[in-house]
């Protein structure tokens, strides 16, 4: 008797555990369904269409024609294709370990607790709030060779004027020096990254008789690898896709020097209608990308210091 | 005794001599800091001051070389004459770009924070799975959907209106935004929801009664990010708008840039209309920022 209503009373909780288990995965998967239909409508579904549509001939006009591997063949013979790559390229590997190394510095000198940090954090922070259009806008105009900035700044120095945004060889150093002007984001998580590291292992450092630079070495510097591979993973996902600047500054001149990847797509997609060759190049893009965070991952083990996970 | 004391006043003598020279040595790297953090600062507000020094001088007077960053003199009425060498009035342009933002941001706010609290307090099949790829969608490169994307809005005859640039938040807003709200759930204590689900509360009563009021903070950090993300937008405006009537600010700029008069005061003036905005964004909510932009950085690991 005794014993019935107990199993009773254990059969009713567990029922009732189950229905509230039952419930819970309902809710949850209905709470994020409107994510679920956006990823399937704006994010899978196209992923999808562009792998088709990259062996298509299409200028929307005319009916799609399947064509196989041409868009592919025809950009390894398209000087444009390779020349928008290498610039996209030279921007990538010359540009984010410079917004690294730049940023990390500004960083560790507002780490400093010097007085005044507040202001200067936030006048090394704004620059990065400068909306792109309005940024290149500027720049083109800092740039400008007969009465821009820039010359003056040289002109101060004794130093001859520079042709900058029109000169071949000048245009993607200059891109980056914007880039270096606008990587205030890339310091504030520095920062953050800073600030989370223990007091404890400087104190422990310093018993043992380290100087600052050992410290930056051997504390600062692997503490901060989640930071630093975050901004190179982010960074370079980010500089594959610059776009504004050059549609605005450039145009993507001179002589194509600052013809990036994007530029080239979006003009073969928006103003040739080359919609089949333009999903070719946005799936290059996309492997090229993917190619390289995989790398960084595959390769963080065995730099990047991570602390014990948290549970949950 | 008196040796101890004697002994003692030497040590303190040598280490007042060494404290003295690490004093002069540490004083000397203060300044050698400030100065480095005065010489960095001024070149990072440098191009800034140029860009409202040039907005500020007299037709004519922005051609002199060498530049003059003092404007003299000093021409307000630029800020009110660049208007007139727009095609459309320039309210209308503010009042496009606030429209979308407005109607963006609420859909980004409502759909994240109810797929973050899902994420962050429900146990569902599938869930960490699930929420990999939504991170994942952060490192997406934009290009790759971008083509069929706006086939689909041609399809649905979206094609120069707004719905292209806020519909989509209505689902799920954006990965950073989930990312943001569920790190902040994550925070708060679950004897919250146990004891409201005690009492019989729904999800859906715990998510908008229990969750959301605490949430503020964070709210207040994506709104900030989505309102910056779409007054600045210009890649989405420049592939689906096409009438001046329902250009974006960012799109004005880019037409001011192709008129005639090529005024770069005018176009200087412009550019600080949007720049202004976001600058006092900043100094009214200076810590949801630079909270939001710490929180990112937490999903490298």
């Amino acid at each position: 008797m005794a014993t019935t209503t107990i199993t009773r009373a254990v059969r009713l909780r567990r029922s009732r555990f189950r229905g509230l288990l039952w419930r819970e995965n309902l809710d949850g998967w209905l709470f994020i369904m409107p994510w679920v239909i956006g990823f399937l409508a704006f994010t899978l579904g196209p992923m999808v269409a562009s792998a088709v549509m990259a062996f298509m001939q299409w200028d929307i006009l005319t009916p799609a024609k399947f064509i196989g591997l041409t868009n592919f063949r025809n950009m390894a013979s398209d000087p444009l294709f390779l020349k928008s790559f290498g610039n996209t390229a030279y921007y990538t590997f010359i540009g984010v370990p410079l917004y690294l190394l730049t940023s990390l510095a500004a960083a560790l000198l507002l780490n400093t607790g010097m007085r005044g940090t507040n202001i200067y954090r936030t006048l090394f922070f704004l620059p990065s709030l400068t909306p792109a259009v309005a940024n290149a806008l500027l720049w083109t105009w800092i740039f400008n060779p007969d009465f821009g900035l820039a010359n003056g700044i040289l002109y101060l120095l004794g130093l001859p004027k520079q042709q900058w945004l029109f000169d071949e060889n000048l245009a993607k150093p200059a891109f980056i020096l914007m880039g270096i002007w606008g990587m205030g984001q890339q310091m504030i998580l520095f920062l953050a990254g800073l600030q989370g590291i223990p007091d404890q292992l400087y104190e422990a450092a310093s018993i043992d008789g380290a100087g600052l630079w050992r410290k930056t070495l051997n504390i600062t510097l692997p503490m901060l690898t989640p930071t630093i591979f975050f901004n190179l993973v982010m960074g370079i996902i980010g500089s594959f896709q610059v776009f504004t600047t050059a549609f605005i500054a450039t145009g993507g001149g001179p002589h194509y020097a600052t013809l990036f990847y994007l530029l080239y797509l979006y003009r073969n997609a928006f103003d040739y209608f080359k919609m089949g060759y333009a999903s070719s190049l946005a799936w290059v893009l996309f492997v090229v990308v993917l190619i390289f965070t995989l790398i960084q991952f595959a390769t963080a083990r065995r730099w990047v210091y991570y602390e014990v996970e948290e549970a949950r | 005794m008196s040796q101890a004391i004697y002994e003692r006043s030497a040590g303190a003598r040598t280490g007042q001599r060494e404290n003295a020279w690490y004093r002069v040595l540490k004083l000397l790297g203060k300044l050698l800091l400030q100065a480095l953090l005065i010489t960095t600062s001024f070149s990072m507000l440098l191009p800034m001051l140029w860009l409202i020094s040039t907005s500020l001088k007299v037709s004519g007077k922005e051609w002199a070389f060498p530049p003059q960053l003092i404007p003299n003199p000093v021409a307000w009425s630029n800020y009110v004459d660049f208007m007139r060498e727009l095609p459309v009035p320039f309210y209308k342009y503010i009042l496009n770009t606030v429209t979308i933002t407005t109607f963006a941001t609420l859909g980004t706010v409502l759909t994240s924070s109810l797929a973050a609290f899902s994420f962050a307090r429900l146990r569902f099949w599938g869930r960490n799975r699930v929420f990999i790829l939504v991170i994942s969608t952060m490192m997406l490169p934009g290009a790759v959907t971008m083509v069929p994307t706006f086939l689909i809005f041609k399809t649905l005859g979206w094609l120069d209106s707004f719905l292209p640039l806020t519909v989509p938040y209505w689902f799920g807003g954006t990965a950073f935004s989930i990312f943001l709200l569920r790190q902040f759930f994550l925070s708060l204590p679950y004897e919250l929801d146990e004891a409201a689900r005690m009492d019989g509360a729904s999800n859906f009563w715990i998510f908008l009664r229990v969750i959301m009021p605490l949430a503020r903070p964070a709210v207040a950090s994506v709104v900030i990010f989505q309102v910056l993300d779409h007054w600045n937008a210009f890649m989405g405006p420049l592939i689906y708008i096409n009438s001046q009537q329902k250009y974006t600010l960012t799109l004005a700029l880019r037409t001011f840039q192709n008129t005639r008069s090529q005024r770069i005061n005018y176009l200087m003036a412009a550019s600080m209309i949007q720049v202004l905005p976001v600058v006092v964004l900043f100094f009214t909510a200076q810590r949801y920022f630079i909270r939001g932009i710490s929180v990112t950085g937490l999903a490298g690991r």
